[in-house]
């Protein structure tokens, strides 16, 4: 690299900046973010692991063509002693690939569709707390705190077991748990965001208050709320894994956690069956948490001249 | 003469802070007739842009309110309407450019869809139509190749095109009255005077009358008829430019003034040393004392100043200016 002619004779480093640098032109803002997200390799490589789970997780039940609950050959056979079964059989010889595959499926679904539940809520409680200041900030902000001190497992478990382990039931379980953090940023973004001059210029010019909540601060205030609702993702498929490893899952689907949990008393003998969905798990939710700090660079005003 | 456009009368707003509530606007009254154009001059924290706001409507909620006194529009009685009413009002009837172009646009929306939303809010009218109006609108503010700016962002614009943007806002619905909250103060000179220019021309077109709120005696002199000037939430003095330029009769107006080179001085003339106006605003607390609010800092300060308000004395021409001693100044 330092060999390269250097007509200009400046320190190389400083000349590849210079030329690279092109004439100041004003960009769209996403092509702004998405160099900015670029930037951190880290998550780059993140989001394309991820997006290579997600497409897995979309085809490739389809494609391996094995069913996850038949049992197919001798039970705790350890990965690679049969070509067949790369990640070797469960306690009672399924195919743990198979159900990794499968359980791939409804971890994601379930860490979206939960995720979408607490940023639906999340958002909603913060806006109106943020906009309207007064009693109902004080309401909602109150309420919000009580969901707060709640213990999270605790009371999704108490939800599973009220009303039936289906997976719409988790996924709501999950949701109506993990809320407060979304509502209390967006509080905030609208508590900063409604004194700015280009909402008192949207009042004066006419505008609904719904039209101000909603098209007005709320697409200003959606990065932060986008940080914390892809990390919200991951936490989300952690906490369908807890319920599951205690039991409290749709029996009738694989997920990750479920798989764990049904062969956690054989941990000692055949660890890999507890291991090898861990670390789905483990990849799957590092990921997610690399691009979540990757859409922070790209967002966050703050680190935008780093 | 005819009837008034915007009437208030006795106008009171007070702010509650920490330390209790103060009176920033103090029996304001005023009239606009139609086309006119009338300017509010005072330092920061007279109760300008208050006034503006309580006019709108738009006075910080649950910290400012209306407490006495009424505003009169197009015959209807603005501090008694409902917001619905208020809001219908807003934009369409009366609207308002703010001080800083920089952050008065939506960063996420074009500049087009902000046009056309105030445009679609008001109006009955298609969405194509609204589009073709903005960019009528554009061209009007004179931004070059209108239809194309329309799809840019605000930060692709400079102080000087947003500010353009913003009026060109403000006047979508061919407003009965424009509220120019310091519209240049945040921008260069040359940008101000081709402002300036732009508003001067659209209100010759329009017809629309304007409040300019400013604390640039420049501006005022160039662009409005009569003003009013503002201490410590009360009127001091209002009247005629030309008559308050050539004799101020309140000793805040001829401070004002003096702070002023260009104004009194044409080229041939002595140069005046540049005076101030020493002192700063009074704090919150002292407003609505029963005393002359500018005494602290007038050399002309006498007993009667610190123990009453002083009352309107008026002059020829609508020229009236409130202070005790204001017959034997200049």
């Amino acid at each position: 690299m330092t060999e390269k002619p250097n007509d200009l004779d400046t320190v190389p480093t400083q000349d590849g900046l210079i030329l690279e640098e092109p004439i100041e032109k004003a960009r769209h803002p996403f092509m702004e973010a998405w160099d900015m997200f670029r930037r951190n390799h880290a998550a780059l490589v993140a989001l394309m692991i991820l997006v290579l789970i997600i497409l897995g997780a979309v085809f490739g039940p389809s494609l391996y063509g094995r069913d996850p609950f038949d049992m197919v050959w001798a039970p705790f056979t350890p990965p690679g002693q049969n070509t067949d079964f790369l990640f070797g059989t469960d306690y009672l010889g399924r195919d743990l690939l198979a159900m990794i595959i499968s359980g791939a499926r409804v971890s994601i679904i379930i860490g979206l569709a939960a995720a979408f539940v607490s940023v639906f809520i999340g958002v909603t409680i913060g806006a109106l707390a943020g906009y309207y200041r007064g009693w109902v900030e004080e309401v909602l902000m109150r309420f919000t705190e009580f969901f707060q001190v709640l213990p999270t497992l605790l009371f999704s478990m108490v939800i599973v077991a009220l009303f039936g382990a289906s997976l719409p039931m988790i996924t709501f379980a999950i949701g109506i748990v993990s809320w407060t953090a979304v509502a209390r940023i967006t509080r905030a973004e609208f508590l900063r965001i409604r004194e700015l001059e280009y909402v008192t210029a949207s009042r004066a010019s006419g505008a609904r208050d719904l039209k101000l909540i909603f098209s007005v601060i709320l697409p200003n205030a959606l990065p932060p709320i986008i940080v914390q609702s892809a990390l919200m993702v991951g936490s989300a498929i952690l906490f369908e894994a807890g319920l599951s490893f205690l039991g409290l899952t749709d029996p009738n689907v694989v997920s990750w956690g479920q798989i764990i949990g049904s062969n956690r008393t054989y941990f000692l003998d055949a660890s890999y069956t507890v291991t090898l969905p861990g670390v789905a798990i483990f990849v799957t939710i590092l990921c997610i948490s690399l691009v979540g700090d990757g859409l922070n660079d790209a967002l966050n005003p703050k680190l935008r001249s780093r | 003469m005819t009837e008034p456009l915007l009437k208030v009368q006795n106008l009171r707003v007070e702010l509650t802070t920490r330390n209790g509530t103060a009176p920033v606007i103090d029996d304001v009254s005023f009239e606009l007739y139609p086309g006119e154009n009338i300017s509010f001059v005072g330092e920061s924290g007279c109760g300008k842009s208050m006034t503006a706001l309580a006019i709108m409507g738009l006075l910080p909620e649950g910290i400012g309110r209306i407490t006495a006194g009424s505003i009169m529009f197009d015959g209807q009685e603005l501090t008694q309407l409902s917001p619905e009413r208020l809001r219908r009002i807003r934009g369409n009837d009366i609207s308002m450019i703010f001080q800083e172009p920089m952050t008065s646009l939506n960063p996420v929306y074009t500049i087009g869809e902000q046009i056309v939303e105030v445009l679609l809010a008001h109006q009955s009218i298609s969405r194509k139509e609204a589009w073709a109006t903005a960019a009528d609108l554009l061209d009007a503010v004179r931004i070059p190749k209108a239809r194309e700016r329309l799809k840019d962002y605000p930060f692709q614009l400079s102080g000087g095109q947003r500010q353009r943007v913003m009026i060109a806002i403000a006047l979508a619905c061919k407003p009965k009255v424009l509220i120019a909250d310091e519209p240049t103060t945040a921008l260069d000179v040359t940008v101000q005077a081709q402002i300036f220019d732009l508003l001067r021309d659209l209100r010759k077109e329009t017809g629309t009358s304007i409040i300019l709120i400013t604390h640039d005696m420049g501006a005022v002199a160039e662009m409005a008829e009569r003003m009013i000037v503002m201490y410590a939430g009360r009127i001091a003095e209002v009247g005629a430019v030309d008559d308050i330029i050539s004799t101020p009769r309140h000793p805040y107006t001829k401070g004002l003034i003096s702070c002023v080179p260009h104004v009194l001085a044409s080229v041939s003339d002595d140069k005046q040393p540049l005076t101030e106006v020493p002192g700063i605003v009074p704090s919150l607390r002292e407003f609505g004392r029963d005393q002359c609010l500018f005494a602290s800092r007038c050399q002309h300060r006498t007993e009667q100043c610190l123990e009453a308000r002083p009352k309107a004395v008026n002059f020829d021409g609508a020229h009236a200016a409130d202070c005790w001693h204001a017959e034997t100044l200049s």
